[in-house]
């Protein structure tokens, strides 16, 4: 990937991810947070994380921002009018920032934050490669995850489901559907 | 170099007028074809100089349909409904059209070619991660059709998009489980790769498409496919006799041509998403790489540029015809209510489609293809 393109597109994330925390409008927020996603995602595919970058195209900004909209529009958030909170709430999150900001750039600073590039092997972020390590050497926690998943797919069934005549007739068998 | 640059932006200019020049077939069978089908003259008045009127040519519709109707639309009022957010009001037609556009490029549509030494596939872009491109960008589709009904401040426009919203996620499910068992029957995400394997014959009469092998998923990717269009019997983002028109009630002129031109281009998308996976792509049975080899030993010698142009030939015809299937299933079926929608999607796609990637799997463990 070439500089110029690699500091548009972080340029691009960092504005488009001041947009979440910035747009008063929910909608305006979502969408912005979209187009941090995409980018960041066009940044993994340009150091030849394709697959990484496809999936995140695939499952956040393609399904999970979709629910976002979904509660959004369910929950009918408004625009922002005005302030909000107390004071003190204020002052209390601009030192919680502030200590954040501080020891991020602890972290961060040059003498600690070894920077080194690395060439990897062509093929490297293949969808190929990264299969071969899922069922090798990380069989078990790939396994394990799906497993939590399908446990968390089956409970939520079991909590949205209402059974025929013990609650609003109106909502039996539909919610379930 | 250069030359690599020039093959791929012709090849990107030529998918692109591929599309929109399938959208306005589609457009011309939506207006006359309907017509034919439900025993009507259709759109009949409409010529340039009157000559062939004079002449006693029949007067096919097609200046109606494919110029004064454009036309029509892009020179009305461009309205924007009182409290809509201009902005995504404006933005929404496009967020719409921009990703199925972008899908066409990872389409094969032909064989590859050789140019004074230079070997070009006929494909706009060769990605080895093709058929997860696909699945990215068919899923980004749903944005701007949710941000129209949500942006135009009206009741039935935010309806259409809930449904569009809510109907698109789950079909993309059964398409991407449907697209996953071809993915393993032939171990390729590359697109050109998939069709590739398709060539040749079984028994010397059948060919190896796809559809002989996995006809489940050739049902599961066709029923969702015209399910991500938004087309009858799944049209009830749009609706028109429960939601005046769904989520793009509130646009008119060039705007709202945008999402009917959008809704053809998914239209025309999904036929060529199925002739790629299902139908073998730009393949002919019998037709290699030096010409016909029929069955019974007969020999056909052929050019190698006039086979690759014959593959790219047979790809348009195998996507028109099953645009024209497409369409008349749009004029034959009533539209699904909407629990049987969801019904369909998530109880009737998605198990089939688990299914068939689990039978696919054993099918592919037990044939030993596996590295």
């Amino acid at each position: 990937m070439p500089p110029f393109l690699y500091i548009f597109l972080g340029a691009l994330a960092i504005v488009s991810a001041l947009g979440v925390v910035v747009q008063r409008n929910p909608i305006h927020s979502l969408l912005a947070l979209i187009a941090t996603l995409m980018t960041v995602a066009i940044l993994f595919m340009g150091e030849d994380a394709v697959v990484v970058g496809f999936l995140q195209i695939i499952v956040y900004a393609g399904a999970i921002m979709v629910l976002f909209l979904f509660v959004i529009w369910l929950l009918n958030l408004q625009v922002e009018t005005g302030p909000t909170g107390h004071l003190a709430l204020k002052l209390f999150g601009s030192l919680a920032a502030a200590l954040l900001v501080t020891e991020l750039f602890f972290i961060l600073a040059p003498p600690r934050l070894q920077v080194k590039f690395t060439h990897e092997p062509p093929g490297y972020g293949s969808l190929a490669s990264l299969a071969g390590k899922l069922f090798t050497d990380y069989l078990v926690a790939f396994e394990v995850t799906s497993v939590l998943l399908l446990a968390a797919v089956v409970g939520s069934v079991a909590l949205a489901r209402r059974l025929p005549g013990t609650d609003d007739p109106r909502a039996a068998g539909k919610i379930a559907s | 170099m250069t030359i690599e640059l020039i093959a791929g932006a012709i090849k990107a200019i030529l998918m692109i007028v591929a599309a929109l020049s399938l959208s306005l077939f589609l457009l011309y069978f939506e207006r006359k074809g309907s017509a034919l089908i439900q025993d009507r003259i259709g759109s009949n008045r409409a010529t340039i100089t009157g000559l062939g009127k004079r002449m006693g040519m029949p007067n096919l519709g097609i200046i109606n349909t494919t110029i004064a109707d454009p036309i029509k639309m892009f020179t009305k009022e461009d309205f924007v409904p009182a409290g809509a957010d201009k902005f995504l009001h404006a933005l929404a037609p496009f967020m719409a059209l921009f990703p199925v556009m972008i899908t066409f490029v990872v389409i094969p549509f032909g064989d590859t070619i050789s140019i004074s030494g230079h070997r070009i596939d006929l494909e706009a872009a060769n990605l080895n991660a093709g058929a997860l491109y696909l699945l990215a960008t068919i899923g980004l589709g749903v944005y701007g059709v949710a941000l129209a009904g949500w942006s135009s401040n009206n009741r039935w426009a935010l309806l259409g998009g809930i449904r569009a919203t809510a109907q698109m996620i789950s079909y993309e499910l059964a398409m991407g489980l449907a697209i996953v068992s071809v993915i393993m029957t032939f171990g390729t995400l590359n697109l050109q790769e998939i069709v590739r394997g398709q060539g040749g014959v079984w028994f010397g009469f059948l060919p190896r498409w796809a559809i002989f092998t996995q006809p489940l998923a050739f049902i599961l990717l066709l029923v969702a496919g015209a399910a991500e269009s938004k087309r009858i019997p799944f049209d009830l983002p749009e609706g028109d006799s429960e939601l005046i028109q769904g989520y793009f009630t509130e646009y008119s002129g060039g705007k709202q041509a945008v999402f009917m031109l959008t809704d053809f281009a998914e239209q025309a998308l999904v036929a060529m998403l199925l002739t790629t996976f299902f139908l073998g792509g730009w393949q002919i049975p019998w037709l290699m790489r030096d010409g016909f080899h029929l069955p019974g030993g007969a020999f056909l010698a052929l050019p190698a540029l006039a086979v690759s142009l014959i593959g790219v030939a047979a790809f348009l015809v195998k996507v028109v015809a099953l645009c024209v299937f497409l369409g008349t299933v749009r004029w034959t079926l009533p539209r699904l209510r909407y629990d049987q929608l969801m019904r369909l999607g998530w109880k009737g796609l998605v198990p089939l489609g688990l299914f068939n990637v689990l039978v696919t799997a054993f099918v592919v463990v037990a044939t030993g293809r596996v590295q």
